[in-house]
Parts: C-alpha cells; structure tokens; sequence
C-alpha cells in the first residue's frame, strides 16, 4: 500500500445531491476536491422518486409559510424553526435555480413547473392537502442528480471517483481547533491518500442498511457521521428514523409517496381503505410515521394481507392508466419486475421500509458542525444532507423536504466553506500519521486470523433492528437489542476477510463499513432507549404520548473515543411562531 | 432451487488472463441476480468483485453481461433468467477485476458532448416556459442512468474506442431536443462525425439493453436527421 498526499482548499466527502450542490458553490472560489466512494451519478439521490415540495404557487394558492407550519408540525414539534423557516423560504429560490440549471420538472398546461400533493402537505395550516412538491414523473432524484453532476462537469469540478473516505484529522486531535485533512482509501489501488485541507464538508447519506427491510442503497452504512462520531462529534436526535408506509413487500424497495398523492389508496385484507380512521381530513397523504404505525397497527389486529398477515395493499386500480404511465412510470415498472404484477389492474403488497435518518451530525443553519449544547462550531467543519441534522426534520420528515434539504443546505454549505477557506491564512497541512489508525484498521482486517463472517454479522444486525428497533419500540426490546448489538461488536472485533488484495478489494470496505453501521445503531439504541416518551417516528408503547415538558428537546449522543462508551445530553429545540398542539390530520 | 453461476474472473494481481469459476448456490426465483453474487460473495468467496449500489435498477452501477446479453444484475430475476446464470463483464472496457471495468473512456465519451443545459438568454426570477409537448419531446432521454449498458453492447463500440457510443448521444439529445437549450448547432457538430453519430449501423443491440426502456436507436437516428437539419433541434 502506497501513501499519497495531495492538498486542497476544500474537501467535500460524498457526491449526492447535497455534495454536488455544495461543489457548485464552492467551484472558482476555492480549490476544492469531491471524494466519492461510487461515481457521483451512483448516488442514492437518483433514488428519490417523489418530488421536491416549493410553495411556487403554480397550480393554487399556496405559502412558504404554510409549507414551515407544516415542517414545523410533520416533524412532531422537535424541528428548529428558524431552520425550517430558511428551508421553505429558500426553497422556492432552489427549484427555480434547477430549472435554470436544466433539470426537466413536468410542466402545467401554461408551461409552468406543474405541482402535485405530497404526505403532510397542506394548504392553511392543515385544511386540505395542498399542490406544492414539483416534480419530473416519479424520478424527479434521478434528474436532480444528473443535473447537478452536469453543472460539476461544467464547472471542472476535481472529483476523485470511488475514493472511499475513512477517517478525518483535527488540528491537534481536537475538533475545537479546525479541521487538517481526510484520509481516502483508493478502491481502484488499494491506497491511503492524505487529503490535506483547512475545510471539510460531509454529505455521505444515510444509515439505512442497518435495517434488514429498507429502501436504501447497499452503500448507505452511515460512513461520515460513523467516522465523526468516533474523532469526537457527537450525533443529534438518532432515536428519530423513518419507516417509509410503501415499501416492496420483504424488498423495501420504495413506491413514492407520490403514488398517493396522484390517488393511490392503502388498503387492509378487508379492502377497507383503513387511514380514513386514522386521519380523517387528509386520509392516505398523512405524514410517514403516522401512516406506518397505522399499517402496523392493522397487522396487529389480524387485518393484514397473506399467510402471515404481515402486509398491506397499494391500490392504484382505480387511476387512469395514463396517469400511472406518465406520473408514476418508474414505480409502476418496479412492481412489474420485483412482484410479477401489473399496477393498473392488482393491488401491491407493500410494507413499510426503513428510509430516511432524521438525526445525524449537528449543524447550524450555516451547515457549521456543532460539537455540543451550546452551539460549539468545529472550525472548518460542514455536514449537510442526511448525513445532517439542523434539524429542519425534527422527529418525522414530511415527504418531498430531504430533496430540499440537500439542495438548500449544500448549496448553504458550500457558500459557508467557500467563505471559511478564503478567510484562512496559510497553508493547510496534515501532519504526518494522520494516516496510520487507517491502515491500521486496514492490515488489521486484510491480516486478521478470526473466524467471523461479516456478512453473517451484519445480518443479524439487519434483522435485530428491523424485528426490536423499528415503528414501535419499548424498554425491553431497545435493551434486548442493544444487548445483541454488543455481542456483535465482539464478534466483528474477529471479524475475517476472504479478499487480501489490493484492487477492488470490497470485501475489505464491506468490513470497515460495517463498523459505522454498529456504532451508529448503537448510539441508535441508546437515543431511543432513553427517550422515554413517543414523538414523531420514535414510538414507545411503553410511553405512548408526547412529553413536552420533559421531552420537546434534541438529544446528542456523545461517544468516548477511547472506550467506545456512549454518553448523552440534550439541547432544546429553538421554537418559534408555532407552540406545541395535538398533531392530528 | 439451486442455480449454477458461472462467473469470468479475473484477479489483475494473480490472473495473467482471465477464467472461469462455477458456483451454486440455494435460492429462491425471485431473488435478483444480483443477490445470487451477493450470496457467493458473502458465503462461498469474499474475492467476487462487482459494483452494486441501489439494488433497484436506478444507479447503474451492476451493469454486467448475464447469459450473453447486457442487463443489470438487480434488475433480472432468477425465474427470468433461469438456473444457469453465466455472468461477464461488460465488453469494451477494460477489465480491472472480476465483473469491475475501467468506466472513463466511458464519461470521456459523455463529457464530450458538452451534457449541460446552455442557454444564452437572461432566465429572470421565474422559471422558463416550456409546454408539456416541448417537455415530452426530449423525455425518453431523460432517464438515462449512465449504466454503460448500451454502449458497451454495441458492435461498433467494440471495433473502434473512439466511437463515443450510444449512452452520450443519448445525452446530447437530451439537451438538443430540449426547448430551452441553445447549443443543439455545437452538439450537431461534435457528433457530425464517424466517431459521433455517424458511427451508428442500426444494430439495435443499444435499445435491447437500456434498463431503463430508452428507445436508444431511435435516439441516434433523430440526431443524425436533426444534423441535416440543425434549426429542428
């Protein structure tokens, strides 16, 4: 194995669409590197299907404002407002600058970007659902990925394709002090590079493999926020992730939510369409955590579909068959492939399917990393997208608000980088060794003589967090699982590896992710373990209400960096117009 | 079931030519192909090497020859294909290791065709106007993942590298058919040329491979008319 070092102004880690956003900010600004453990248009951005939700006003009457109650009030009261104020705000601005970017939303009769209803999204603080996700059929990620890798390509952005960063470097250790470096694994060589720089912004995505049923990519194993988390920044709001209701019955591959907002109905094994029970006034488009626990709950009393009773039905039947071919053509050739069957004319077997971490690394509103209650920036230090949590999301995301999130967020961060690093006098400079407990971690896998199978871990992993850790938790299941999780961890510290080599040696970076995949389920746990009320996607039955007195604040999950030991302490949400009320829909 | 897998292997630190491994393996038909790998990869042989990421067909990562013909392994189903899978890589590209080849002469082609929205008018704050026909001309484009699925089919491709191959005039006529782009007379020009368009011999292998159901050949020929005719881009 080779060492090499390069320097740059700027390195940003992960090309989704949060990184490239922030790479178009930064690009002439400063000398910025793009590292990315697949190529940039492999990110699980093209994976979102929905839309991206803009209060443009097209097609009725709508407000940002009206979108941040919504925020505000689909995230379960723990969202930081000014945040999710910016967010909305900024959002009408960010899908105008898509369109000029090129990227091809559907459009109105009158050539405008054409609008359709989204979970959770409503007109007039909760009267009806309102048009406002914008779209292009139901690949509008797919084209927001393309469209931003376009304008990289045209800026000359420096990307390093299937670099797979695995650790960071602090000034003196210490993320008070600023950032020195990353050290990158080159897939294609098998060699540690050295990325000298004075900033580094993380946009690595979610964590969603932790779970066996999910509708997130392989390369979803919580990388970034992994690798921070043991250099000493801790993680925000973890217990909070989202099930997503319609995901693939056993393969959790995702059928946006768009397939509802265009009039797709959840049905029981009665045929009943059952939301009208749980949310009367919007039905079908209530927000994710409310929908799944209403799925689960209809399994639980005998109201599922199958020999196990263990699923529900999509029915889009009753939708012109244009409209599937025209606004849904991707989630309808999805269910021709991965169930055999035809969406016009059969209802879907769908279940829900972990999707989307709300909690992650804690940024200000300027995409900073914030170290601790009181708002501590590491100096140099960016975080946006998934991988993030401002929070605008609070404890349940509304659909349609990640993709505006990393566009607004990126877009944020790289400007705040770009400013940071021109600010900064001298030269970035990784001292020597910053490299070494990377290819430590290294040789100790590719020479290790265990005896246990990483697959094997990673999939009982999957399995206990899925079965203990999903829509409905309780005290005893969060200690069972975290009992199971330390196991694993002993049993990884022996983990083995067939593949030695050198070249595309994934056997070697499957092991090494599945390490942040533990950290980051644990700290997972032990978030959700403390939070002894129900908010938003974490749902106690042993605490079934929302506690605000005790409860309406964000937990940040602290790991020891010598013992492993995970500690947490909590800062308040920052409120703003909207007080805490009953969510109901 | 039990499905024999044959996979070309190829190892650039022991191998000095390829060979062929077999492998079986327990599962159930309507397992992908890729999980077939997965389940040698994670049981029987760490050292399989292939891409993969979404597993859906929607990052183009697996793009792979199985039984003879251009697919994404985590788009074909075990009860599609049968139960002896024969897997290689796609052809026309270099081969690093196992199923991985070398994908940069692959972007160097879609680079070439300038792939970004070129306008030379002042857009203002709202979005430009483009009707739903205007938006429908240039859709089937749209959806193209990057898979190489198409290019690396192709015969022509295979003959001369210097073809730049199906998958970057498909994105150029993303953008040449697209109402609000100025640049169609520029792309026309790149492509006007035996190594652009002109290289295409119609042998529909491009559109029998796309994943995503592009209508690849039509594609190239509407290109090749637009460069007689640039103003109908």
């Amino acid at each position: 194995m080779e060492i090499r070092r390069h320097s740059f102004d700027a390195v940003i880690v992960g090309a989704g669409g949060a990184g490239l956003r922030a790479a178009i900010e930064t690009a002439g600004k400063c000398r910025t590197a793009v590292l990315t453990k697949l190529y940039p248009t492999r990110s699980h951005t093209g994976a979102a299907q929905g839309g991206m939700c803009a209060a443009l006003a097209n097609v009725e009457e709508d407000s940002w404002e009206w979108h941040a109650f919504d925020t505000v009030k689909g995230g379960d009261y723990l969202v930081d407002q000014p945040a999710a104020e910016i967010m909305c705000r900024e959002a009408i601005d960010a899908v105008i600058e898509l369109e000029h970017f090129g990227l091809p939303f559907n459009r109105t009769d009158k050539g405008l970007i054409d609008q359709r209803r989204f979970g959770g999204h409503t007109r007039n603080h909760g009267e009806a659902p309102v048009r406002r996700a914008c779209f292009a059929a139901d690949r509008t990620g797919h084209m927001i990925l393309q469209t931003l890798y376009q304008q990289c390509v045209a800026r000359g952005v420096t990307f390093f394709n299937e670099f797979q960063v695995l650790d960071v470097a602090f000034v003196g250790d210490d993320p008070r002090r600023g950032v020195a470096g990353v050290v990158a694994y080159e897939q294609a060589t098998g060699d540690v590079h050295v990325f000298s720089c004075r900033a580094a912004l993380f946009a690595t995505g979610g964590f969603g493999r932790m779970f066996k049923v999910s509708s997130n990519a392989h390369t979803l194993t919580g990388d970034g926020p992994g690798l921070l988390f043991r250099r000493g920044v801790p993680l925000e709001d973890m217990e909070f992730f989202q099930f997503h209701p319609t995901g693939i019955y056993k393969l959790g591959i995702l059928l946006s939510e768009a397939a509802r907002g265009e009039g797709g109905l959840l049905r029981n094994a009665e045929g009943e369409r059952f939301m009208e029970r749980y949310a009367p006034t919007v039905k079908d488009l209530a927000p994710r955590d409310l929908v799944s626990r209403a799925m689960l709950t209809e399994i639980r009393q005998g109201r599922g579909i199958g020999p196990a009773k263990d699923y529900l039905h999509l029915d889009l039947t009753h939708l012109p068959p244009e409209q599937i071919d025209e606004k849904l053509p991707d989630i309808a050739e999805f269910v021709r492939t991965y169930l055999g069957i035809e969406p016009k004319t059969a209802l879907i077997p769908i279940q829900p399917t972990a999707h989307y971490a709300m909690g992650g690394i804690p940024t200000n509103v300027r995409a900073e990393v914030i170290l601790d209650a009181d708002g501590t920036v590491a100096p140099g230090l960016y975080a946006a997208g998934e991988c993030a949590c401002v929070s605008v999301h609070g404890a349940n995301r509304l659909g349609t608000n990640s993709l505006l999130d990393i566009v607004v967020f990126g877009r944020r961060g790289g400007a705040a980088m770009a400013e940071f690093v021109q600010g900064a006098e001298g030269v970035a400079e990784a001292t020597q060794g910053v490299e070494e407990v990377t290819v430590a971690s290294i040789q100790g896998l590719t020479g290790s003589k265990g005896t246990e199978n990483v697959a094997d871990i990673r999939t009982e992993l999957q399995a206990e967090m899925t079965d203990k850790a999903s829509v409905f938790r309780t005290d005893e299941l969060l200690r069972r699982t975290r009992a199971t999780i330390g196991g694993l961890r002993e049993r990884y510290a022996a983990a083995r590896i067939d593949d030695k080599g050198r070249v595309f040696n994934f056997d070697l970076t499957e092991a090494l992710e599945l390490g942040y995949l533990l950290d980051l389920a644990d700290a997972l746990v032990s978030a959700a373990l403390a939070r002894t009320e129900s908010r938003g996607a974490h749902f106690r039955d042993d605490f079934p209400t929302r506690d605000d007195v005790n409860w309406r604040r964000h937990s940040l999950t602290h790991r020891d960096p010598a013992t492993g030991a995970v500690r947490l302490d909590y800062k308040p949400v920052v409120g703003g117009s909207y007080l805490p009320m009953e969510r109901k829909y | 079931m039990d499905v024999t897998l044959r996979v070309k292997r190829f190892n650039p630190e022991v191998d000095r030519r390829p060979h062929w491994e077999t492998y079986t393996v327990a599962v159930d038909g309507s397992d992908r192909v890729l999980d077939v790998l997965h389940q040698v990869k994670w049981h029987q042989d760490g050292t399989l090497s292939f891409r993969r990421s979404c597993a859906h067909g929607v990052c183009g990562s697996d793009a792979m020859v199985i039984n003879g013909k251009n697919r994404l392994a985590c788009v074909l189903l075990v009860r599609d294909v049968g139960t002896e899978i024969t897997v290689e890589p796609i052809r026309g590209l270099p081969v690093i290791k196992d199923l991985i080849v070398d994908m940069e002469p692959f972007f160097a082609g879609y680079r070439s065709v300038r792939p970004v929205l070129v306008t030379h008018d002042e857009p203002g704050a709202r979005e430009r106007i483009q009707s739903p026909e205007e938006r429908a001309r240039f859709d089937d484009t749209t959806k193209c993942i990057l898979c190489a699925a198409c290019t690396t089919s192709c015969p022509v491709f295979w003959a001369n590298d210097a073809y730049v191959g199906p998958a970057a005039i498909v994105n150029a006529h993303r953008f040449i058919f697209d109402s609000r782009d100025d640049a169609a007379t520029e792309r026309l020009e790149i492509l006007d040329r035996r190594t652009g368009v002109w290289g295409c011999r119609t042998a529909f292998n491009c559109t029998d491979a796309c994943p995503r159901g592009i209508k690849v050949t039509q594609a190239i020929q509407e290109v090749k008319r637009a460069s007689f005719a640039p103003d109908d881009g």
